[in-house]
């Protein structure tokens, strides 16, 4: 009898847990099969969850950029020559880069149907620069008059809005900058500057689950580490209207899973084959294979607070680079998927030039010469910091046999088990020799590539590099006249840099992606990502 | 009965509360800040990152932020995710079903095939079909899970095309079908093989010789008086295999792209995202204590001499 009693109690108890998971599963989705079913004209693509809610003045990372380009539109973009393109621009002016007249196109509304006028763009900036919103690219608003008072170093905002932002009328407003700016109309070109609708700045955290943007998709529905869906916005003005009728940004465990899918015609977009795919993407896809470079720069970069490097002498860091048979590690290792580079920026950019400098060269001889003659690093032994989440060991690896057999300086990859870790080394000024840095266009300008990497206040210059005369010319180059002349000041400055060597540029990056056989126009812009709205249904 | 499962009940609490904290000390004595990762290679500005660390209450000593951990979990708040400032109650609650869902699959088909061979191999011991048998389950034990995962998906998936090589839709059995039985089979293994084993055994018993000339028909002596001997071992493994079918679906979720508990486990633990491990890892060791539990009560049901201790 007993045992008949707790045989049932058992079974009940199994019965319960099966019954909460079933309605538990339930829950997460609105209809059956939705994850599977792709509406008809849309183009689904491999596209990670988004870190945060699409809020352009927050999002800083590939998976959420390409879901906030869909939402938005900022005032212009640029194309593949990086050439300023207006979208909700009707003209941007300026006579001595520091007050700049925008002009907005007629017109626009959000998807909610309010308005985009002046006032929009004006108060979207004010939020996103104040320091009690938290957004994470609040810095790049930094340019503008009145900044410092809204976000300052410590403690709290003096006003509330940033005194360099006025309207004019409802279509027109003025930015006036702390101090001339020749290159600021291409920062606008970043999608940090689009404008949001009043219900976002009232209520962020509903916002989040509704988002309202002004560009050519609008929001439909966001499944959680599923799928992000958005539907093309019929009254969009801009030139980058939707040439499809919806895009699904769907999210993959691991970029293998979406390859798999891929080949099976389950997914029509891959914008990052996995490297164990690699060797064999082009066979399998033929011409539906892409293989394109963009504007990003990957070097391996000198502490200078580290005791190899400590007051070194710039022919030793020259030496290493000579060292470095760039050419046939990206062959060979990195299976094509990158360019050797030969200067600090990408071709991509405005202003990239030939350095023709030796020091990109590889000629082992004169690599262990310049060693010598420069007095050889302390101890005879450098690092490389790398984050072992990334895929850098084996190009690692590879540069450090390079450095080893030909100026005898051994060298040793050293291995941090993720991101955070080798960013927190880098921030605390731990780096045992060099670490690996990447850095991928902001804006199309030769600028991005050196103001913020390599001057001494720049943040991102973690190998704490600072020459006064490189300091000074860049100063020059940010308060020069013109854009032309910015740049050129800017060219100036790259030839010092070949000279003084803060890092060692090794690749230009490319990005390897593919798509299916249902869909057309599969094109990539400077920045490396896939051009989602002009992907067309066969 | 009722005392036993009240005391069982009352064990869990220090467990609950130890596992928890041990979690909690290991997030924390991990390298790499979270909330500084959000920027990247970016610049980044101190001064935002304590205002988020403070929102979030990473910036009390230790054990003040485990104290407010657990009286938020007792009021069912299992804390906010860093990146996204989502609740992670409403991030497990997307992931837990998924995994829940391709465990019991799994489970059921190791239970089912698993049992089902092993008697089979039992009752025919060192024939044919029992050697076979043997060398099937030590193939499956010898190849690891990703191996045996990226087999099935090319051959059934692409050479075949009888089933999609990933998940689209994680309600759908046909699409979980692959992943589970590719999660199962290890366990499948040692089912079969802890089944034979006990079989074997207990056929050769007296009480087994007593039935066979009491005169009861073969399917009485083997349905009920070998089965219900010969399943108690097997039932101790599949309790605790549950558990760890629960927490080891990382790589087969991989994978398949199955968005679960290990993939969300991977991630956080990738991000420094202690309020997520430690939510997970709380549910999971609720799980486990629960089913342990069922398993000690299924026992008293097979052997009534287990019942009375």
């Amino acid at each position: 009898m007993r045992g008949a009693r707790s045989a049932k109690f058992a079974a009940g108890a199994i019965a319960v847990t099966m019954a909460v998971t079933a309605c538990g599963g339930d829950s997460g989705d609105d209809g059956k099969k939705s994850s599977s079913g792709k509406p008809e004209g849309y183009v689904s693509i491999e596209v990670g969850e988004p870190q945060n809610a699409p809020i352009p003045s927050d999002t800083n990372e590939s998976n959420g950029s390409y879901i906030v380009k869909a939402l938005f539109t900022q005032l212009l973009e640029h194309d593949n020559e990086g050439k300023p393109v207006y979208l909700n621009a009707e003209s941007i002016e300026t006579e001595d880069s520091k007050t700049w007249t925008v002009k907005l196109k007629d017109g626009w509304t959000f998807h909610n149907g309010e308005k985009v006028t002046a006032q929009s763009y004006v108060d979207t900036w004010n939020w996103a620069a104040h320091i009690k919103n938290n957004q994470k690219n609040s810095f790049w608003f930094a340019d503008i008059k009145g900044y410092a008072d809204v976000h300052p170093e410590k403690g709290d905002a003096k006003a509330d809005t940033m005194s360099g932002l006025k309207v004019v009328d409802d279509l027109t407003f003025t930015i006036e900058l702390a101090e001339a700016v020749p290159y600021f109309e291409y920062k606008l070109g970043y999608t940090t500057w689009a404008p949001l609708p009043k219900s976002a700045m009232e209520d962020p955290k509903a916002f989040a689950k509704n988002p309202v943007g002004n560009g050519p998709y609008k929001f439909e529905k966001w499944n959680h580490k599923k799928l992000f869906q958005v539907a093309a916005y019929d009254k969009y003005k801009g030139d980058d209207k939707a040439a499809n009728k919806g895009i699904q940004f769907k999210n993959y465990s691991t970029p293998e899973a979406a390859y798999q899918e891929l080949i099976s015609g389950n997914l029509d977009v891959v914008r990052q084959i996995a490297s164990r795919d690699l060797p064999k993407y082009k066979s399998d896809l033929g011409d539906r294979a892409i293989e394109e470079p963009f504007a990003g720069v990957q070097s391996i970069v000198p502490a200078f607070y580290s005791k190899p490097f400590k007051d070194v002498d710039p022919k030793v860091i020259q030496g290493l680079s000579m060292a470095i048979d760039r050419e046939t590690i990206a062959k060979t290792v990195l299976n094509g998927t990158r360019d050797a580079a030969t200067s600090f920026t990408p071709p991509q950019v405005m202003g990239n030039q030939d350095l023709d400098s030796p020091a990109f060269k590889f000629d082992p001889k004169r690599a262990k010469e310049l060693v010598e003659e420069g007095g050889g690093v302390p101890g005879n032994k450098v690092w490389i910091q790398f984050n072992a989440d990334g895929g850098h060991k084996d190009w690692i690896t590879a540069v450090c046999e390079n450095i080893r057999q030909n100026t005898g300086v051994e060298c040793i990859p050293d291995s941090k088990p993720d991101f955070q870790t080798d960013l927190d080394l880098r921030d605390a000024n731990k780096v045992k020799g060099m670490y690996r840095g990447g850095w991928v266009a902001d804006y199309p300008v030769n600028v991005n590539f050196m103001r913020e990497l390599y001057h001494t206040k720049a943040e991102a210059n973690s190998g704490r590099f600072s020459n006064k005369e490189i300091d000074k010319l860049m100063e020059k180059g940010d308060n020069a006249e013109s854009l032309e002349e910015s740049v050129k000041i800017y060219q100036e400055v790259e030839l010092k840099l070949a000279e003084e060597m803060p890092a060692i540029p090794v690749f230009n990056y490319k990005i390897n992606a593919g798509y299916g056989k249902d869909v057309e126009n599969v094109t990539t812009d400077w920045h490396g990502d896939i051009v989602v709205n002009e992907v067309t249904v066969k | 009965m009722g005392r036993y499962v009240v005391r069982r009940l009352l064990q869990a609490i220090p467990v609950f509360l130890g596992s928890t904290l041990l979690i909690f000390l290991m997030m924390y004595s991990l390298p790499g800040d979270p909330v500084r990762a959000l920027w990247g290679e970016q610049s980044v500005d101190p001064a935002q990152i304590a205002a988020l660390k403070k929102d979030l209450g990473l910036d009390l000593p230790l054990w003040q932020q485990y104290l407010n951990y657990i009286g938020g979990l007792f009021q069912g708040d299992f804390g906010t995710q860093i990146a996204s400032q989502r609740p992670v109650s409403e991030v497990i609650a997307d992931a837990l079903p998924i995994t829940i869902r391709l465990t019991l699959f799994a489970f059921t088909f190791t239970v089912l095939v698993g049992i089902s061979l092993g008697i089979v191999a039992g009752l025919w011991a060192d024939r044919l079909l029992d050697r076979g048998m043997l060398i099937f389950t030590l193939l499956l034990i010898s190849v690891p899970s990703f191996v045996l995962g990226y087999t099935a998906q090319f051959w059934l998936a692409f050479k075949f095309q009888l089933l999609t090589p990933t998940v689209q839709d994680s309600e759908a059995l046909g699409d979980l079908l692959m992943p589970a039985i590719v999660l199962g089979s290890l366990s499948l293994a040692y089912v079969v093989r802890l089944t034979r084993t006990s079989v074997v055994e207990n056929l050769r018993s007296d009480y087994i010789r007593t039935a066979i000339a009491k005169g009861l028909p073969r399917r009485r002596v083997i349905g009920v008086h070998l089965m219900r001997n010969s399943l108690i071992p097997v039932v101790t493994f599949l309790g605790t295999d549950l558990g760890a079918l629960l927490g080891g679906a990382v790589i087969t979720e991989g994978i398949f792209n199955v968005q679960g508990v290990g993939n969300l486990v991977y991630e956080a633990l990738l991000r420094r995202e202690g309020s997520t491990v430690v939510g997970v890892v709380t549910l999971l060791v609720i799980l486990y204590l629960t089913i342990s539990l069922i398993v000690d009560l299924l026992y008293a049901v097979l052997d009534p001499r287990i019942r009375y201790v």
